[in-house]
């Protein structure tokens, strides 16, 4: 049963009036469609088509082309372990093999429960906080498969899981929400920068003075 | 030559210990938004001459210099000016422009707007990778703040000047990094890179003419404005001026982000950074993500800027410094960026869609063992069939990642035949000792 009503119309409409062609506004609102289904739904895909005014194939020539557009509903909580070669090499393999393990499923699979899916990602562009595991498009930085392990057991178990520098983590369709164009009220958690960002900022400041005339 | 000492010269990210760096309150406070208002004042052509000879060279990868990308804008199209962000940073190794959009996003909206009056454009997009929920909400929320402060919106400080900024998140495609694919994509569409010319100045978003910059790169525009050509050409080299974000990622005792003068050296930096972790020495490097060829200890005290790499074989890239010591297989990690090209050709281009996946095949075997004694060969082939023979820079990232390891490594790519390369360097010695227990 789809989940998406006159609202979901009025909301996708709002997303195509902020670009001089609304074709612009399709990537939103497949990002739209998930956060109501909790992946790309041939309801989904035919509503875009239909606001767009372009055919169902072609929605789905470009929803089948972006990693972030599921074909089947995600869990609750959708974790990334980063595999690419950075993190892989710093543990990355690891944390991956022992939370698959864990959780029983492998790449693109889901829990048993719904609580969790898992996705190897690539890179993430938090190198220097390797290695990084993603939550909902959260950053969780200097993880270790025991660490990843008690998020998802924590997750699960259906307590608050903050990022170790952004927010609260939100559920999956809540998160596509902020990605398709409409803002939660959460831009303030979390710190400005994590501890590696600063490296070389302290640094600097304990070593030579900050340049005269910076920004 | 270097006319500074290459110390540590933190400009865009001298504020990033603010609690409320990310605010405009915190922005303000700290000099933000003044360049804008002094660049509202002067004539368009003026600032574009200002980046031009203040020597800003582009900081997403391939260094074109900014204001000569300005100035290809036809002064008298009919069709409306556009400026896009390169936003979607996604280069393996790279990772500057997401703690500055998340750290203080007012500057990249500051950049936005005088980089956008520069070149005439009324609306500009911010192209942001759609996995990083928090930076979203933080660029959101600083273009939000900027409108209700009538920094961005209709008659900008009574003017005459209107501009609409929108922020727009993409769905999981590196491709998208490339800026004709970005293009496609901003458009509805797949995100496949164009054939050029048309070079996007003249017919780029819509067809229209267009600019589409990394996120440093204007950034980098507002401390120009307020302080001036010479003060910018006071940092780096003659052809490499200015300040810039180099990131230290992998087997290094403080990895991080480490803003310096362009010039610096990797021994400069790595001393910077406590070194290579302890107990162990440089095997390889990246200086710019993993599609610049990789150096060696022997590179070490090689400026690290558009000229210094070029001169070694490799580009300056991103600045994306990925650290690798004795413990890592190089035929590991070759196979693991090929992994990545190849999940991330977009398909278009035979030599890359193919390509790619013949690579892995062979990779694969050789990481297990059981290559045959042709493979080395076959392998260089390949890539000498792939690089130059695609639309964009994707095929020739994954050529250089190749035979850049094979010419520093051949020997472990030959050792491929018999023994597999997680007996020859086991994995769990490169891992953090942390996740090893």
């Amino acid at each position: 049963m789809s989940e998406l009503t006159e609202t979901t119309r009025e909301e996708m409409r709002a997303l195509m009036a902020r670009y001089p062609d609304p074709r612009s506004a399709l990537l939103p609102m497949l990002h739209l469609v998930q956060s109501y289904e909790g992946y790309v739904t041939p309801a989904g895909i035919e509503m875009c088509a239909e606001e767009i005014g372009i055919t169902a194939a072609e929605v789905t020539a470009v929803a089948t082309f972006y990693t972030m557009y599921k074909r089947h509903p995600m869990g609750t909580y959708h974790v990334g372990v980063c595999t690419n070669t950075l993190c892989a090499v710093m543990g990355g393999d690891a944390i991956w093999s022992r939370v698959s393990d864990h959780l029983g499923i492998g790449h693109d699979e889901v829990s048993e429960d719904g609580a969790i899916s898992l996705e190897r990602v690539e890179c993430n562009a938090a190198c220097d906080y390797a290695p990084v595991v993603m939550v909902n498009w959260e950053f969780m930085d200097n993880q270790t498969p025991q660490s990843t392990v008690e998020m998802v057991d924590s997750l699960r178990a259906g307590e608050d899981v903050h990022s170790t520098r952004g927010a609260r983590v939100c559920t999956f369709k809540e998160a596509q929400r902020v990605i398709a164009g409409f803002n939660d009220s959460h831009a303030d958690e979390g710190p400005a920068a994590g501890g590696p960002s600063l490296r070389g900022l302290a640094i600097a400041r304990g070593r030579d003075s900050v340049e005269e005339g910076s920004a | 030559m270097s006319t500074t000492s290459p110390h540590l010269l933190p400009v865009l990210s001298a504020h990033w210990d603010d609690p409320d760096a990310y605010t405009l309150a915190g922005y303000e406070r700290t000099g933000g938004y003044q360049a804008v208002r002094s660049a509202l004042t002067r004539e368009p052509a003026d600032l574009i001459d200002l980046v031009k000879d203040a020597g800003l060279r582009g900081r997403g990868g391939a260094g074109f210099p900014t204001g000569m990308k300005w100035s290809f804008i036809p002064k008298d199209s009919p069709k409306p000016t556009y400026l896009v962000v390169n936003a979607d940073e996604s280069e393996p190794g790279t990772c500057k422009d997401i703690p500055l959009m998340m750290a203080t996003p007012h500057t990249l909206v500051e950049g936005v707007i005088i980089s956008s009056y520069a070149i005439g454009a009324r609306q500009a997009f911010i192209y942001v990778r759609g996995e990083v929920l928090h930076v979203i909400r933080r660029l959101r929320a600083a273009v939000d703040e900027a409108y209700a402060a009538g920094y961005l919106g209709r008659d900008i400080f009574g003017t005459g000047y209107d501009l609409d900024v929108v922020v727009h998140a993409g769905a999981g495609a590196y491709i998208c990094g490339e800026e004709t694919a970005l293009l496609d994509s901003l458009e509805g569409r797949r995100g496949q890179p164009r054939l050029r010319p048309p070079f996007p100045a003249v017919a780029g978003l819509y067809s229209s003419p267009t600019v589409i910059n990394n996120v440093e790169s204007i950034a980098s525009v507002p401390a120009i404005v307020r302080n001036g050509r010479d003060w910018f050409r006071s940092m780096g080299s003659e052809k490499s001026p200015g300040f810039t974000l180099y990131s230290l990622s992998g087997h290094v005792t403080r990895p991080g982000q480490y803003e310096a003068a362009l010039g610096i050296t990797l021994r400069e930096l790595l001393d910077l950074a406590g070194g290579v972790r302890d107990g162990h020495e440089l095997k390889f490097w990246t200086p710019g993500g993993s599609s610049t060829p990789i150096l060696t200890a022997e590179h070490l005290d090689v400026p690290l800027d558009y000229e210094g790499m070029a001169g070694v074989g490799s580009m300056l890239g991103t600045k994306a410094l990925q650290i690798f010591d004795e413990t890592t297989s190089v035929v590991r990690t070759t196979l693991r960026w090929v992994e990545f090209y190849k999940h991330e050709s977009c398909g278009k281009c035979t030599p890359c869609r193919e390509g790619n996946w013949w690579l892995v095949q062979i990779l694969r075997r050789m990481e297990a063992g059981t290559a045959s004694e042709h493979d080395v060969d076959t392998l260089l082939d390949l890539c000498d069939n792939i690089a130059g023979r695609s639309f964009c820079a994707l095929a020739d990232g994954t050529s250089a990642c190749v035979t850049s390891a094979i010419k520093y490594f051949r020997h472990e790519f030959e050792a491929g035949t018999h023994t597999p390369a997680w007996e020859m360097f086991p994995y769990e010695r490169s891992a953090l000792e942390a996740v090893a227990v």
